[in-house]
C-alpha cells in the first residue's frame, strides 16, 4: 500500500524531471535511471533490435569502464591542450581585431576577419561548449569552470547549459522530450507531425544557419514552452531578462564599441573606416554562425540517425540509455584541424556517450566504441561533412513536402482525435491509480 | 600602475573583452600578468621543522597586502589539477617590501601539504586569493595583549608578534604558544630571540617533553594565566590553535566574565574513513550553516531532504547542472564506486554519496 502511495504521490506531483529511484543507503553502486514510469515496472524497449538485456546490461558495463579508464588518466596533457586552445583563441581574437583595423589593406583586413571568425569558432566549440560540459571541472582552475563560464556567443550560459547539457543531452532523440529534434522550426524526422510551415523547411534552415547564435538564444527562452504552460512565468522571465543582458553587450561589444574605436581611423583612411569594422565583426559572427549550424545539424539530423518514443524510453537501463545516444547521433570524419574546429564533435556519437571528459579524448575513445559496435552489430553513423550534409539537406527538403498518411500531418482530424484520445487514456489511468486511494 | 590598473579594470575595457575578463588576455602574456588575479612566485621554501615548511612568496600587483593574523587561498597546480587550502600568514607586515610568507605543517594524508613540505620548488608560480579573515590585530594595539597558540595555530599570531617587534611596539605582550616538544616547535630559534632582545613575554609550553624547571606544564589551564599574571578582562587576547585548546580558553575566558576580549580562529581534521560502513559522519551544508547525518543517499537527495533546492538537471550525473564545490571530505560515485577524497573539488551531487563527514558549498 505504501508504496503505491508513493507512486500516486509521484504521478501527482507530475515531476517532469523524471526522478531517480531512491536507493538505499547499501545499493547506492546501482546506477540510477533516467526516465520513470511510475505506473508501470516493465523495462524500456530499446535496443532489443540489437540484443538482449542481459547484452544490454553488459553493454553499458564495459562503456563504462571506457570512462572510468579516461577519468583515470586525466592529467597535465589534458591540462596543457585546453590552455594551448585558448591561448590560440585569445591571439587570434586580438590578432583578427587589429587586422579588422586596417580596412586601407585589404588583405590585413581579411586576414582580420578569417581570424575574428576562428577565435569565435574556438570559443564557441571547443572551449565553451566543453568548458559548460565540466570536462574541464577537474582541474579546478576558476578561469575554465562549467559552471561559472561564459561564451563569446548571444546565448547566454546558464539557459543553455539547461537546455543543451541537461534537456538534450538526458532526452536525446526523444520526441516531445527533447527539444532539440529540428529546434521546433523544422520537420526533420519521419515521426514528428506535419505543419503547413515546414513547406519552408529549406529556406528557413538556409536563414537559421546565418544567425543561428541568435536562434540558439531564442530557443533557450523557451517561449514555447511558456505558452504550453511547461514552464512558469517567473522562470520565463528569468530567461527572457538573462536573453536581453547577454543581447546588450554581445551587440554593445560587436557592433557599438569596437566600430565607435574606429572612428579614430576616420582623418587617415575616410569615413566609411567604423562601417568597414562594423561589417567586419558582422562577417565573423556569421561564418561562426554557418561553421556551428553545419556542424551541429550533420551531428544529429542526417536520415540514418534514430529518434525514440517517450514510451520506448521509460524505464531504460544504463545500457539503453548509452545506446539510445550511439543511435541518436552521427560522427563527421575529417583531419585533426578539422576536429579542433569542430570541438571534437565531429566525434558527435562519442560525445554524447561521455559529454563530460574532455573531447579531445573523443578520437581514442571512439576506438573502443568502434570495437562495442562490431561486437553487438550495433550502426555507427559516420561520415564526410559533404555526405552528411547531403543527408540533411535531402532530409529537409524530403519531409518539408505534406505527408499522404493523415496520421502524419500535425493539424488533420485524425492526428486530432488521435492526440485526444490519448489525453483521455492517460486520464482515465490516473483516475484507475487513484481509486485504490479513495477507498482505503 | 596604479592607474594602468584601474584603466584596465574600468567598465569600458571590461564592455571591448567581454564575455571575459581583461584577465584572460593579460595571462597569455605572462602567467604573473594580472589586473585582478593574485598571483605569486616562490621565492624560498624553507624547513621549520620536520613536519614544517615556510613558503616565502612574491605576489603580483593585483595583491592588496595583508592585516596579521589574516590567512589566504593557496592554490598550486600539480599534473594539471589545481589543489586549493587555506594557510595563515605568517610573516612581519613589516618586512622586506614585496614578499610575504605562509607557514604549514604538513599532515600525514594533507596533499598540499605534504607537497608544500616535500616538493614545492622556488620559482613555482601560485594561485592565491587576497589576504580574508577577521581575526586581525586592531589598528590601536591596546596597552596589554596576548597571544595564545597551540601546535601550527602558531601561524597567525606569530606574524603578529613579528609585527609588533618590527614596529617597536612598547605595550606590554605575552605570548603564550603550546608544543608538544622543542623538536615540534616552528620559528623556534626566532621566538628565543625575540625572547631575548624584546620586552615581550614569550612562553613555551611544551606539552609531551616539558623542559626542565618549567614554570607552566600541561595543556592549558586558568593557572597558567594567574601564573604570568594576565588579567583576561583587561587583557585583549588572541587565541589559534586545535579545538581543544579553544574550548579551554574560551571557556575560562567565559568563566572570568571575559568573553569580549577574546578572538579565536581554530581548525578541525574532519574525519574521513574510507573503510566505513556506509552511512557514517556528518553532511555540512556550508553557505546555509546546516548540518545533517549522513543517511547514505545522494547529496542531492540529502539536501533536497534537509529542506535546500539545489539546482538539478539530470539526476544521472551527465548534465553537470548539480556540479557544486565539496571543500572537504570524502565522496564516492554511485556509478564507478570511484572514492575521491581531496579537498575543493567540483563534485556533481547526483551522483556522489558521502563518505565519512563532507562538507559541500551548498
Amino acid at each position: 500500500m505504501a508504496a503505491l502511495t508513493t507512486a500516486i504521490a509521484r504521478t501527482l506531483k507530475k515531476n517532469k524531471n523524471a526522478p531517480i529511484k531512491p536507493r538505499s543507503a547499501s545499493r547506492h553502486n546501482a546506477a540510477p535511471l533516467t526516465l520513470i514510469n511510475p505506473l508501470s515496472e516493465t523495462p524500456a524497449t530499446i535496443g532489443l533490435d540489437y540484443m538482449t538485456y542481459e547484452q544490454l546490461d553488459e553493454f553499458g558495463r564495459e562503456l563504462d569502464t571506457v570512462r572510468q579508464r579516461v577519468l583515470d588518466d586525466l592529467g597535465q596533457k589534458d591540462a596543457d591542450y585546453i590552455r594551448r586552445i585558448i591561448r590560440l583563441h585569445k591571439a587570434a581574437e586580438v590578432l583578427g581585431r587589429i587586422g579588422v583595423f586596417m580596412p586601407f589593406f585589404w588583405p590585413a583586413f581579411v586576414a582580420g576577419i578569417v581570424l575574428l571568425a576562428v577565435a569565435k569558432i574556438l570559443d564557441n566549440m571547443e572551449i565553451g561548449h566543453n568548458v559548460m560540459h565540466g570536462q574541464y571541472d577537474w582541474m579546478n582552475d576558476p578561469m575554465i569552470d562549467g559552471a561559472r563560464y561564459e561564451w563569446d556567443n548571444i546565448a547566454p550560459a546558464q539557459d543553455w547549459k539547461h537546455g543543451h547539457n541537461y534537456i538534450h543531452h538526458t532526452y536525446t532523440n526523444i520526441h516531445g522530450m527533447d527539444r532539440d529534434i529540428g529546434y521546433n522550426m523544422f520537420r526533420i524526422d519521419e515521426d514528428q507531425p506535419w505543419y503547413a510551415t515546414h513547406r519552408f523547411n529549406l529556406p528557413l534552415a538556409f536563414v537559421l544557419m546565418l544567425v543561428f547564435e541568435w536562434g540558439i538564444m531564442y530557443h533557450g527562452v523557451e517561449l514555447d514552452q511558456y505558452l504550453h504552460g511547461k514552464i512558469t512565468k517567473e522562470d520565463f522571465q528569468g530567461r527572457k531578462k538573462r536573453a536581453f543582458r547577454k543581447i546588450r553587450k554581445q551587440v554593445f561589444k560587436d557592433y557599438i564599441a569596437w566600430p565607435v574605436l574606429g572612428l579614430a581611423l576616420v582623418p587617415f583612411v575616410g569615413w566609411w573606416a567604423p562601417l568597414a569594422i562594423l561589417g567586419a565583426n558582422v562577417a565573423a559572427n556569421v561564418i561562426r554562425n554557418v561553421w556551428t549550424f553545419l556542424i551541429i545539424f550533420c551531428g544529429h539530423f542526417p536520415a540514418e540517425v534514430q529518434t525514440f518514443a517517450e514510451e520506448d524510453a521509460q524505464n531504460e537501463s544504463r545500457g539503453q540509455w548509452y545506446l539510445r545516444q550511439l543511435l541518436g547521433s552521427a560522427n563527421i570524419s575529417g583531419h585533426t584541424p578539422f576536429h579542433v574546429m569542430t570541438g571534437n564533435l565531429s566525434f558527435q556519437i562519442e560525445h554524447h556517450l561521455f559529454p563530460d571528459i574532455p573531447a579531445r579524448r573523443y578520437p581514442e575513445v571512439a576506438e573502443d566504441v568502434k570495437l562495442l559496435v562490431e561486437k553487438y552489430g550495433l550502426q555507427y553513423n559516420s561520415g564526410r561533412l559533404s555526405k552528411q550534409l547531403g543527408s540533411v539537406v535531402r532530409q529537409l527538403a524530403k519531409l518539408g513536402h505534406k505527408p499522404s498518411d493523415p496520421y502524419k500531418i500535425g493539424n488533420s482530424p485524425e492526428s486530432k482525435a488521435l492526440r485526444r484520445a490519448k489525453r483521455e487514456e492517460a486520464a482515465r489511468r490516473l483516475e484507475e491509480s487513484r481509486a485504490p486511494q479513495l477507498t482505503s | 600602475m596604479g592607474i594602468i590598473r584601474k584603466a584596465l579594470t574600468s567598465k569600458p575595457v571590461a564592455s571591448l573583452t567581454s564575455p571575459f575578463t581583461v584577465d584572460h588576455y593579460l595571462e597569455q602574456i605572462h602567467p604573473m600578468l594580472a589586473a585582478e588575479n593574485v598571483r605569486a612566485r616562490v621565492v624560498e621554501v624553507r624547513r621549520e621543522t620536520g613536519a614544517a615548511s615556510t613558503v616565502v612568496m612574491r605576489p603580483n600587483g593585483a595583491w592588496k597586502g595583508f592585516v596579521p593574523g589574516q590567512h589566504v587561498q593557496f592554490g598550486v597546480e600539480v599534473n594539471g589539477k589545481r589543489r586549493v587550502r587555506v594557510f595563515s600568514v605568517s610573516s612581519s607586515k613589516a618586512a622586506k617590501k614585496g614578499t610575504f610568507s605562509v607557514s604549514v605543517k604538513a599532515h600525514p594524508d594533507g596533499y598540499v601539504s605534504q607537497f608544500l613540505h616535500q616538493e614545492l620548488e622556488p620559482g613555482t608560480i601560485v594561485y592565491l586569493s587576497q589576504a580574508e579573515g577577521e581575526f586581525v590585530l586592531p589598528r590601536e594595539v591596546p596597552a596589554s595583549l596576548l597571544l595564545v597558540s597551540g601546535g601550527s595555530g602558531i601561524t597567525p599570531v606569530m606574524s603578529m608578534l613579528r609585527t609588533l617587534r618590527d614596529t617597536r611596539h612598547s605595550g606590554q605582550v605575552t605570548f603564550l604558544h603550546y608544543a608538544r616538544s622543542r623538536e615540534d616547535e616552528m620559528f623556534t630559534s626566532e621566538l628565543d630571540e625575540i625572547a631575548a632582545t624584546t620586552d615581550f613575554r614569550v612562553v613555551r609550553v611544551y606539552t609531551r617533553q616539558p623542559e626542565p624547571g618549567a614554570a607552566l606544564a600541561g595543556r592549558f589551564i586558568v593557572d597558567h594565566l594567574k601564573h604570568l599574571g594576565v588579567d583576561p578582562a583587561g587583557t585583549l587576547t588572541f587565541a589559534c590553535g586545535p579545538a581543544g585548546l579553544i574550548a579551554g580558553v574560551r571557556d575560562t575566558y567565559a568563566e572570568l566574565g571575559a568573553a569580549d576580549q577574546l578572538r579565536m580562529e581554530y581548525f578541525k581534521v574532519p574525519s574521513v574513513d574510507l573503510d566505513a560502513a556506509d552511512a557514517t559522519g556528518m553532511l555540512s551544508f556550508d553557505d546555509s550553516k546546516m548540518e545533517a547525518f549522513n543517511s547514505g543517499a545522494t547529496i542531492l537527495e540529502q539536501a533536497e531532504t534537509a529542506g535546500l533546492k539545489p539546482d538539478f538537471g539530470c539526476r544521472m550525473g551527465v548534465c553537470n547542472t548539480c556540479a557544486i564545490k565539496k571543500n572537504s571530505g570524502a565522496v564516492r560515485h554511485v556509478v564507478s564506486g570511484e572514492v575521491s577524497a581531496s579537498t575543493d573539488e567540483t563534485i556533481k551531487i547526483c551522483v556522489q554519496v558521502p563518505i565519512g563527514d563532507v562538507n559541500v558549498a551548498l
